[in-house]
């Protein structure tokens, strides 16, 4: 049984006071714990941002990559090891932004991925520039008159993009977020998990109090998440009401289970000494 | 394209070597598109510049490429189609070859795309083969395709064969080829040649994003990829493509991915990463004349010191520059030993036209073939070390190497800079360490490549330095040359970086004269010669029009500077 100190790290998470990661990286740490999870058969990877630095706060293998990449990255590891627990974690700017590529295709490979977007509307190691969740109108270093775009709906464009396990969480309920991260975990293909992350730096409207308000659990109403339709119906409240918890779930093939070359091993795990090329060769002739 | 490649087939089949040439523009269809076969019972090692039998299959062929047509070379053409005739003929030693070739293939109750079956056994009636190489050739490479198609198209062959030998005609032509041997010689294109190395050195993960001319290893590749046991994947552009590949390399198997100047431009940030990580990778640059889209399907040298240079900050690269298919072949696998050995980015360069002509070449030979791993760590290994530091100070720089699932090796990679254990620091010392760590692996690996290949004779009038696919157009120039009584020897540079700099300073210096040969504007490669030698190359023979070099263009060039 993995115990929560075994994952601590001998360096100390660098966030702003107060910063939203801390839940999260205390929930996935917890989540790790709760299913009891192998630390080196975990990959961490990240893209660059604040919540990017995750990796190297939790004592399990990890990839600190390049900014809106972590994705692609974490593909191929799983592609490499499908024995490997393979979580990515980033940014709205990191996964929302540069990123979003390969969020999307990523989604519609449904590879056996969960995905943490600390979603603080809002770039904050760059010192507050807009992200591309940020509310309309909202005023920042790079927008000093206001956001003119709408904001990117994660939770609707993972609906529509094939992801099948759909979430939200808020930094400030860390029990739910826990469970949250590591039912996306348990889950058998692409999870996404999007969390509510107040940046107390930069984002002067979406605070703690903010969401306090306004947030309230799709588990505490009657909501079928195997139905598409209302679930996409629930990624459309913000503002007023704002849901969180799990919105959709599917049960589909995961990429990995559609490569007859790994069923049986993982690549990682195939001999590569005297691979015998003759038959091939001869083709050439 | 596969009309050609079957004359190629069948001329290799009949012991002869072969290289092969093709030409087309950015088109799905269409377009003005040749394939030029060119067989001797000594080795080729290029296209040429003159024709000896011109298969027309409309009018522009012929105007395009009646002045070379070589002193006596025969036309076959559709006189049905194309009006010819001793009236309007250019030239008088030139050999008019009607074929119905519309006709023929309409008779062979196939489709009017049999034309070109027709043509094959017209040319292989000509030159006075053997039917039977031919029609093994095309059930060979038709195999596969229903019954019928397979039928029609020998039929068609035998129509256009028979047509020519009732006529006489072949008694007419004076270029002749025989069969020359039983001994099975492969023909294949340097990206085949790439993707078979590839396989051979383990690559367990290919990822690619289709980009001319780098797309037939993908496609060579992926349809290996179950008998093979890898996973190939085409992402959604070239970023994914290298990230996956590093992805995939850091979690413990071989791994590749490959593209032109374009996509290679897009993954430079990635390209750091890898040498940040020291995350083994091997990475493909296919070229094509640029800037931007270019010439999409041409040939050019031009991306030498984009791939030498390409990404912020310094770190080393390998960059290797394989001349031919044999190089294309052991050159890949070694630079999957080279990745893993110095745990760094590697770079093949090719270009169009090494990538996409056919050669032929003796079975390669995979019995001194060694995966060398290098320190990437057993479990048993890993736990015999007090603590285990990824990054690890060492004499040779290279560190101890970890995979995910191993107990003992946790580590966290960045792209940050980092100390010994992985994690970001931002220490004076430890920034001028890890600095100095990572460029001391090429301190080694200088030492270690292979010197530079010198053709010919130490005493040479004259030494040609070059690199990549202009090694065969060279090396013809210099049978030329030979002819002429001009001693001639040639330099050719494989790996790029490290470079060779003792070596090729001391040949400069000892050699008479020294002439460049690039497939660029800029010498590239002349001024690295000068940046890591101080030497000056004093001539240069230069072409970027988008085609190759014709082996007497090279030697017209040579012939000035003497």
């Amino acid at each position: 049984m993995v115990e929560l100190s075994e994952l601590k790290t001998v360096g100390q998470p660098n966030w702003c006071p107060g910063c939203g990661n801390f839940p999260i990286l205390h929930s996935l740490k917890q989540a790790i714990v709760e299913l009891d999870l192998k630390p080196h058969n975990v990959v961490i990877f990240s893209g660059i941002g604040c919540s990017s630095k995750m990796p190297h706060w939790v004592n399990t293998y990890g990839f600190h990559g390049i900014h809106g990449r972590s994705l692609p990255i974490a593909t191929g590891a799983r592609l490499a090891n499908n024995n490997l627990t393979v979580i990515a974690v980033g940014g709205d700017g990191d996964g929302y932004g540069i990123g979003i590529g390969h969020f999307i295709h990523a989604m519609r490979r449904n590879l056996d991925i969960t995905y943490i977007v600390t979603n603080n509307q809002v770039y904050g190691l760059t010192t507050g520039q807009t992200s591309p969740t940020s509310d309309k109108g909202y005023a920042t270093k790079s927008t000093p008159t206001g956001v003119i775009e709408m904001p990117i709906n994660p939770i609707a464009l993972a609906i529509a993009s094939g992801a099948t396990y759909i979430s939200r969480g808020f930094s400030k309920e860390m029990r739910h977020l826990t469970k949250l991260i590591a039912d996306g975990v348990r889950h058998k293909g692409f999870a996404l998990v999007d969390v509510l992350q107040p940046c107390v730096t930069f984002n002067r409207k979406n605070t703690y109090e903010w969401f306090s308000e306004r947030v309230y659990k799709l588990e505490e109403i009657d909501h079928d998440v195997t139905n598409k339709q209302t679930a996409l119906m629930k990624s459309l409240e913000w503002n007023d009401h704002i849901p969180i918890g799990l919105f959709y779930k599917e049960t589909r093939l995961t990429y990995e289970d559609e490569l007859p070359q790994i069923a049986k091993t993982p690549l990682v795990k195939q001999r590569i000494e005297d691979i015998d090329i003759r038959t091939l060769m001869d083709e050439f002739v | 394209m596969t009309t050609g490649l079957i004359f190629s087939k069948v001329c290799s089949r009949a012991g002869l070597h072969v290289f092969d040439h093709i030409e087309y523009p950015s088109l799905i269809r269409g377009g003005h598109n040749t394939y030029q076969v060119r067989a001797e019972v000594e080795e080729v090692f290029s296209h040429a510049k003159h024709v000896d039998l011109l298969v027309a299959l409309n009018k522009e062929t012929i105007d395009k490429y009646k002045e070379e047509l070589a002193p006596g070379g025969g036309i076959i053409y559709d006189g049905d189609k194309i009006p010819l005739s001793k009236e309007n003929l250019w030239r008088e030693d030139a050999k008019l070859y009607h074929v119905p070739l519309l006709r023929l293939s309409e008779e062979s109750g196939g489709r009017r795309i049999m034309v070109n079956s027709v043509a094959l056994g017209a040319s292989v009636a000509l030159i006075n083969f053997d039917f039977e190489i031919l029609s093994g050739v095309l059930r060979d490479v038709y195999r596969g395709k229903a019954d019928e198609t397979i039928e029609f198209n020998v039929r068609a062959a035998r129509l256009g064969y028979d047509y020519v030998k009732d006529k006489g005609m072949e008694q007419d032509f004076g270029r002749k080829l025989s069969k020359v041997g039983e001994k099975k010689k492969i023909l294949l294109t340097g990206n085949e040649a790439v993707g078979l190395g590839a396989i051979k050195a383990g690559c367990k993960f290919y990822a690619a994003y289709p980009m001319t001319p780098s797309s037939s290893i993908l496609h060579f590749i992926a349809a290996q990829e179950r008998n093979f046991s890898i996973v190939v994947k085409h992402p959604e552009d070239e970023i994914a493509a290298i990230n996956m590949a590093i992805g995939a390399g850091f979690a413990g198997v071989r791994a590749m991915t490959a593209t032109s100047g374009g996509g290679f431009s897009l993954m430079s940030e990635a390209l750091g990463l890898a040498a940040m990580t020291e995350t083994p990778v091997v990475i493909v640059v296919c070229q094509r004349p640029g800037p931007s889209t270019g010439l999409a399907t041409r040939t050019e040298q031009g991306d030498l010191r984009l791939v030498l240079n390409a990404s912020q900050g310094d770190f080393p690269r390998f960059v290797i520059a394989p001349g031919d298919v044999e190089e294309c072949f052991y050159k890949t696998i070694e630079a999957f030993n080279l990745a893993e050995r110095y745990q760094c980015p590697v770079i093949i360069i090719l270009d169009k036209y090494l990538s996409e002509s056919h050669k032929t070449a003796e079975k390669f030979d995979v019995s001194g073939v060694k995966i060398d791993r290098g320190l990437l760590l057993n479990d048993k290994e890993i736990e015999k070390i007090q603590k285990f530091k990824r990054y690890q100070f060492t004499e040779t720089g290279i560190s101890p190497r970890s995979i995910p699932s191993q107990r003992r090796g946790i580590f966290t990679a960045t792209g940050n800079e980092h100390d010994e254990t992985g994690y970001v620091s931002e220490e004076i010392n430890i920034r001028i360490r890890m600095m100095d760590k990572r460029f001391r692996k090429f301190e080694q690996a200088e030492r270690e490549i292979p010197e530079p290949k010198l053709f010919g004779s130490k005493d040479a009038e004259v030494t040609i330095i070059a690199w990549g696919s202009t090694k065969g157009p060279i090396k013809e120039a210099m049978k030329i040359l030979n002819h002429d009584g001009i001693k001639a020897n040639f330099l050719q540079i494989i790996y790029v970086s490290p470079f060779p700099k003792n070596t090729v300073s001391k040949i400069i210096e000892t050699s008479k004269r020294t002439v460049i040969v690039e497939n660029n504007k800029t010498a590239q490669l002349a001024s690295l010669i000068r940046e890591k030698t101080g030497k000056e190359i004093e001539h240069k023979i230069l072409k970027y029009d988008g085609r190759q070099f014709f082996p007497t263009e090279i030697y017209h060039g040579i012939k000035e500077v003497l």
